[in-house]
């Protein structure tokens, strides 16, 4: 098992799902997720050598519909729940490190 | 009355939907600001169901087999333009474009959906106080939780505000609630029911499924919602079994299993343990053989489950970015990458944050085999471990919950804790297969006990059968 999760790798992950923590955030969440981390080495117990993980219950494989043409979502029913819209389309603040 | 006796007078035109929906709609009205079952009552919604239920009875036309009959929603599944916000301040104003599969099949059935119920943020917890909206309160005592995370849908049972309740179960969000408010609850077989407009959580554990007052009431409505569907790609293929086939069908022969590792689990209290063992002597007298059985695997389903559903829920939840729908925070000259912050940090409370953060470090790089690939061998496992069981037995018995309904703020504090409540009820999301809560005596304190009987996959017949004979052997 790896070594304990520290504020560091608290921080890490907040930054890749994109959401800010306060200093003392990043303290409460590594003490919580440490605890469950913890707990979840009891599974160090099982002998899990050849065995094949499981991602999913179903043995599913490419299940296929007829390729019939059908009435989709209505384009401006959709657009109606955005926060933005121009030109039919979602508009998003700039994306790029330049001046707006 | 019940959801049978409701439908069988409006189809008998012994009574109007409209007038069952009113006495329903006063009733949760009267009732709801205490216990806050509901997120919003849909009363205008569910007074033109009703015209058109009693429309089609006056005409001669086949009004379904759930006529008039008001089902209480949890707020996690669609409604055309009625908001679902998965008690969530992400989806803030959000209507959804279209109707979820076992919306359209509620009302092809006759059913009124009346309200949207109150739930654990993105269906994430075991006491519905995870609520952006705040906690509901359980219709037994006020004072404890309903549990969760289908807490709303589980209450608005108990309190007869609805006869049927549709929830959602990853974990145990509808056996665990039921336990807790005195109801049964369901989670079928994944894939039984469509998940289409069912907002995702843990895509490969997630299962829609009934809360009813009686297990004959949860098998019609189950019975009404599941089967194949074309829009849902690992919705079953093939007839569904028929929960409510065998319900008066009794236990005399049927093989079950008490499961020793869940009955002794961390933190089972001895009220729990002892309805479960009362549950199992009663149906050995009546027939049925009974023994315990050993299912190792099982109680290291809940380390397994919170690695792997983080771990779903951290990609799923990636969706919520404030740019197609829900909310958007902005900052003055800021980024689009400050506005998925921003958005992002507002937008979820904090079990939705640990749960992303948690799913995020389980799939990042030098963890995953350790974590997430681990988890993923334990769960087949679990799966062995159960087939080794049905080999010998047709049902297995455990609890539902380890304890009683808890008073509200006691848990809170501590995630871990709050995650123990889960540790019977995630083995069967899991391995795919079914499960039901079924009351069963009181605890101590004088609250509602659940007993859990847990079947194979496709297994919902004998299931509900046993079921149904627990609840008729039930103090």
């Amino acid at each position: 098992m790896p070594s304990r999760i520290t504020p560091e790798d608290v921080k890490h992950v907040a930054r890749l799902a994109r959401l800010r923590l306060g200093p003392e955030e990043v303290q409460t969440f590594t003490a919580q997720l440490a605890a469950v981390l913890d707990h979840a080495r009891d599974v160090e117990a099982l002998d899990t050598a050849g065995v094949e993980p499981t991602a999913h219950p179903l043995p599913l494989v490419n299940v296929l519909r007829d390729d019939v043409p059908r009435r989709g979502s209505d384009r401006d029913e959709v657009l109606a729940e955005a926060p933005e819209v121009e030109d039919h389309r979602f508009r998003v603040p700039r994306i790029l490190g330049e001046a707006p | 009355m019940s959801a049978r006796e409701i439908a069988a007078a409006v189809r008998a035109g012994a009574t109007s939907a409209a007038a069952v929906v009113e006495e329903h709609l006063e009733r949760a009205e009267g009732g709801d600001g205490e216990v806050h079952a509901f997120n919003s009552l849909l009363a205008d919604h569910a007074r033109r169901a009703a015209v058109a239920v009693d429309r089609a009875v006056a005409e001669g036309r086949d009004p379904g087999p759930l006529a008039g009959v008001p089902v209480a929603l949890k707020d996690n599944i669609c409604t055309r333009g009625i908001p679902t916000t998965c008690s969530s301040r992400i989806l803030d104003g959000w209507r959804p474009p279209y109707d979820a599969t076992v919306v359209r099949r509620l009302a092809d059935s006759g059913a009124v959906v009346i309200g949207k119920t109150n739930m654990d943020e993105f269906a994430m917890g075991s006491s519905t106080e995870n609520s952006a909206f705040g906690p509901t309160r359980n219709p037994r005592d006020k004072t404890r939780v309903p549990g969760g995370s289908s807490g709303g849908s589980a209450a608005a049972v108990a309190a007869g505000f609805a006869p049927l309740a549709l929830g959602s179960d990853t974990g145990g969000s509808i056996r665990q609630p039921a336990a807790l408010c005195g109801v049964v609850g369901a989670k079928p077989t994944y894939g039984l029911v469509s998940r289409y407009g069912l907002v995702a959580f843990a895509s490969s554990l997630d299962q829609i499924g009934p809360l009813a007052a009686d297990v004959a009431d949860a098998a019609v409505l189950l019975d009404a919602i599941s089967g194949p569907d074309p829009a849902d790609s690992t919705c079953l293929a093939g007839e569904a079994p028929r929960a409510a086939e065998r319900l008066d069908a009794g236990v005399d022969g049927i093989r079950v299993g008490v499961v020793r590792e869940l009955a002794e689990a961390e933190g089972m209290s001895a009220d729990v343990v002892s309805r479960l063992r009362q549950a199992a002597e009663a149906l050995a007298g009546a027939g049925a053989k009974v023994d315990e059985v050993s299912v190792p695997a099982a109680v290291y389903g809940l380390s397994a489950y919170y690695l792997i559903a983080p771990a779903e829920a951290s990609s799923n939840l990636a969706r919520y970015d404030g740019v197609r729908y829900g909310l958007r925070v902005e900052e003055p000259g800021g980024d689009v990458t400050e506005m998925y912050e921003a958005t992002r940090t507002a937008g979820f409370g904090d079990e939705v944050k640990r749960r992303v953060m948690l799913g995020t470090y389980a799939l990042s790089a030098g963890y995953y085999d350790a974590y997430y690939g681990k988890a993923q061998k334990v769960r087949t496992l679990i799966i062995r471990d159960f087939d080794a069981a049905y080999e010998s037995f047709d049902v297995l018995l455990s609890p539902t919950a380890p304890g009683t309904a808890f008073p509200l703020g006691s848990k809170t504090a501590d995630p871990l804790t709050m995650y123990l409540n889960d540790v019977c009820t995630i083995p069967s999301n899991l391995a795919g297969h079914p499960a039901i809560s079924v009351p069963f005596g009181w605890g101590d304190d004088g609250l509602p006990v659940g007993v859990q009987v847990l079947a194979p996959a496709l297994g919902e017949t004998v299931m509900f059968q046993v079921a149904a004979h627990i609840e008729r052997l039930a103090p």
